[in-house]
């Protein structure tokens, strides 16, 4: 489903990531830990598009994000293939990012209607459904900004999900939130995994939700994948001194 | 006009109220030529503004330098020269204006120069998380535009613009130059008929405040209700 | 090059001295006036406090075309005393821009942390001492990005003073050069541009100097707009 080869991305002189490579087949949940800095979130922006990447290929279902074929050969993708592309993706972020200036209705409706082209009847028997799964039904109407943080996470992934994405791009989730309400938005997670088919890529600070939810987790150090395997192995036995060292200073955090 | 009685005393007081009475609706008439010409300026200043706002932010080559050097040269040049440059030079290109439409046209283009500063910063003061949103919600330009981002940089601006508006209405009188008959002239043409000044212009000083003292107490309520940018 | 841009230019430059002393004398009169409003605004006394609002609400409400109309026309007739065109409108400049600069003192004055003046308490400084040691040189470094736009807003009000018959680079400009050389009105247009911009630039070097000045004073670095390239930051008024 997804395909990264050879994909760098620097920040001036900073390598954020060199020669990174990895797929995730469709359907998989893969999260992504690391010490902060290791460009685990910059994988999510490339993703979504949000930033271009210096060099490499970023390939979502037999697409190409980075590049189009144009008169037979590659060149850099425009803004019009990049959009056709994005609508598969779909994103949550840290800071939940609602638009203030719509009720809750309004940013669960605003893209499938305007971008996917639902009318408005579908749309809304979208948001309904989608509010009804994250437990939120009589907030519809609300307003963001009355909504405490758990809740507004919720939107926001009834919003990322009102577009029926094949990817949905978890991007610390919970970091966010306090602490009391970070178990709420993980059941849910855990909720939409199992019911749907969607390909799911989530960094994350919460080992034990990456424990339970994951297929396969990513070990990031300095821009690359130094430990790619499911939970099970990663958490257990680790087979880098950086993985153990890094998994031993977030578990003693919390 | 009759002749004033006050021309005929031989000592007349300082302030006589009579001719005070006499001259007033002269300058209320004045008043509002001035507030008309506030008012379209500033519709003019709001919108041309906002459109060089979202020209700029969209960096296009050549235009963009083109519109940086128009705007600090028309922030950095006295408004009057831009008045009389407009009043000149229109007809030298076969575009004869009113002196009316001149006033209107240089003040909401010399305002739109400064609204487009304060556009730029409400539009900057919207979290980059909005513009990422939009994006990852496939939102196009023009919608991420009217639904997510002026929605919520326009409030904001509102006292910044109300204070423009105000300070437009205090600089109409700068059309004098160009035969305006704004509340100044109208006050100095009721004065040279008379020789005397002091009434003429202390009310056209008071109708001034009378209207600029209690709306800048309201965007002063208006910032902190919405806040500034 | 068009023959008569020297003209132009020596006809235009003849104006720059009133233009200048206007500037000057207005900025000065600006700044006096500026601190003494601003820290009135301040005072402990209700009367003072009450004086200076009214000085700063008159000259902000009003216009400052009727001011300098006032002052000239209306002032002699009241109390007998004419003023030469120049010094009127140095006076009007600076009585008009003093009311904005005062409300910039107030709010600079007014963002100094608390915690500056409990320290003067802890240390027995007097109110006096605590102002001119302690909390004037900090609220000068936010004061003066604003006052720069407030002195380039000065400057370019010196033309109204055309309208009382100053023979200023505006007058030298409308008066004399566009009856003589109509053909070239724009040029003469550009020209004045020129002029009026290379004024404002001077006066935001000059400013840049003083605030890299002032924020060192404050071991502080500059400020982003003491940094900034444009020519006129967002308007003062």
């Amino acid at each position: 489903m997804i395909v990264f080869s050879a994909v760098e991305k620097r920040y001036d002189d900073h390598v954020v990531l060199s020669e990174l490579d990895f797929t995730v087949s469709a359907g998989e949940h893969v999260c992504l830990i690391g010490p902060s800095g290791s460009g685990k979130t910059t994988i999510l922006r490339l993703l979504m598009t949000l930033e271009a990447a210096d060099g490499g290929t970023i390939h979502v279902g037999g697409e190409c994000l980075t590049h189009m074929l144009r008169g037979g050969r590659l060149v850099p993708a425009d803004e019009k293939h990049v959009r056709e592309v994005r609508k598969r993706i779909g994103m949550v972020f840290q800071q939940f990012n609602l638009f203030p200036n719509m009720t809750v209705r309004g940013n669960l409706v605003e893209a499938p209607t305007r971008v996917l082209g639902l009318s408005g009847d579908e749309a809304n028997a979208r948001a309904v459904e989608l509010l009804e799964l994250v437990g939120l039904s009589e907030k519809i109407d609300a307003h963001p900004t009355r909504l405490s943080g758990g809740q507004q996470q919720r939107v926001a992934i009834a919003r990322a999900l009102a577009m029926r994405p094949d990817v949905l791009l978890l991007d610390e989730v919970t970091s966010a939130l306090d602490p009391e309400l970070v178990a709420g938005v993980l059941t849910l997670l855990r909720d939409i995994g199992e019911r749907t088919d969607i390909t799911i890529l989530c960094v994350t600070h919460e080992m034990g939700f990456a424990q339970d939810f994951a297929h396969r987790v990513l070990m990031f150090d300095g821009g690359r994948v130094i430990e790619d395997a499911p939970p099970s192995k990663l958490f257990a036995q680790p087979d880098h001194q950086r993985t153990r060292d890094f998994l031993r200073a977030v578990i003693d955090r919390a | 006009m009759p002749v004033p009685s006050s021309v005929l005393a031989a000592a007349a007081p300082v302030w006589d109220w009579g001719y005070a009475l006499e001259v007033l609706p002269d300058l209320l008439r004045a008043l509002v030529v001035t507030i008309e010409i506030t008012l379209l300026g500033s519709a003019l200043a709001m919108a041309l503004g906002l459109v060089i706002a979202v020209l700029r932010r969209a960096r296009i080559p050549v235009l963009d330098q083109v519109v940086w050097a128009f705007v600090e040269v028309v922030r950095s040049t006295p408004l009057l020269v831009q008045i009389f440059f407009l009043f000149i030079v229109a007809p030298r290109f076969g575009l004869t204006l009113s002196a009316f439409l001149v006033g209107v046209l240089a003040l909401g283009v010399h305002y739109a120069c400064y609204t487009s500063e304060v556009y730029r910063a409400g539009i900057d003061a919207v979290p980059r998380g909005q513009w990422e949103a939009a994006t990852a919600l496939s939102l196009p330009h023009s919608r991420t535009w009217t639904a997510v981002i002026l929605p919520q940089a326009l409030p904001r601006v509102l006292p910044a613009l109300g204070n423009y508006v105000i300070s437009m209405f205090k600089e109409v009188p700068l059309l004098l130059a160009i035969g305006v008959v704004e509340v100044v002239n109208a006050a100095r043409e009721a004065g040279s008929q008379t020789f005397r000044f002091v009434e003429p212009y202390t009310i056209a000083g008071l109708l001034f405040l009378a209207l600029s003292y209690p709306a800048s107490m309201l965007v002063r309520r208006l910032e902190r209700r919405v806040g500034t940018v | 090059m068009p023959d008569n841009l020297p003209r132009i230019v020596a006809v235009l430059l003849d104006g720059l001295p009133s233009t200048v002393i206007a500037a000057v004398g207005g900025i000065a009169l600006t700044i006096v006036l500026s601190f003494a409003a601003g820290l009135s605004l301040l005072a402990r006394r209700r009367a003072v406090r009450v004086l200076a609002r009214i000085y700063v609400e008159g000259f902000r409400g009003t216009s400052e075309v009727v001011q300098l109309f006032w002052i000239y026309f209306v002032l002699p007739v009241l109390v007998g005393l004419q003023l030469v065109p120049l010094y009127a409108g140095v006076l009007v400049l600076g009585l008009n821009h003093g009311a904005y600069g005062a409300e910039i003192v107030r709010g600079a004055v007014q963002s100094v942390p608390r915690a500056q003046y409990e320290g003067c308490t802890a240390l027995g400084l007097s109110p006096a001492q605590r102002m001119r040691r302690v909390i004037l040189p900090q609220a000068v470094v936010e004061m003066l990005p604003p006052f720069n736009n407030l002195c380039i807003q000065l400057l370019k009000s010196t033309a109204i003073l055309s309208l009382i018959t100053v023979a200023d680079v505006t007058r030298q400009g409308v008066q004399v050069l566009i009856p003589n050389f109509g053909p070239d009105t724009e040029l003469i247009f550009a020209v004045m541009a020129v002029v009026y911009l290379v004024l404002a630039l001077l006066i935001t070097a000059v400013m840049r100097v003083a605030e890299r000045v002032a924020a060192r004073r404050v071991g502080r670095r500059p400020t982003r707009a003491a940094r900034g390239s444009t020519v006129t930051p967002a308007g003062a008024r």
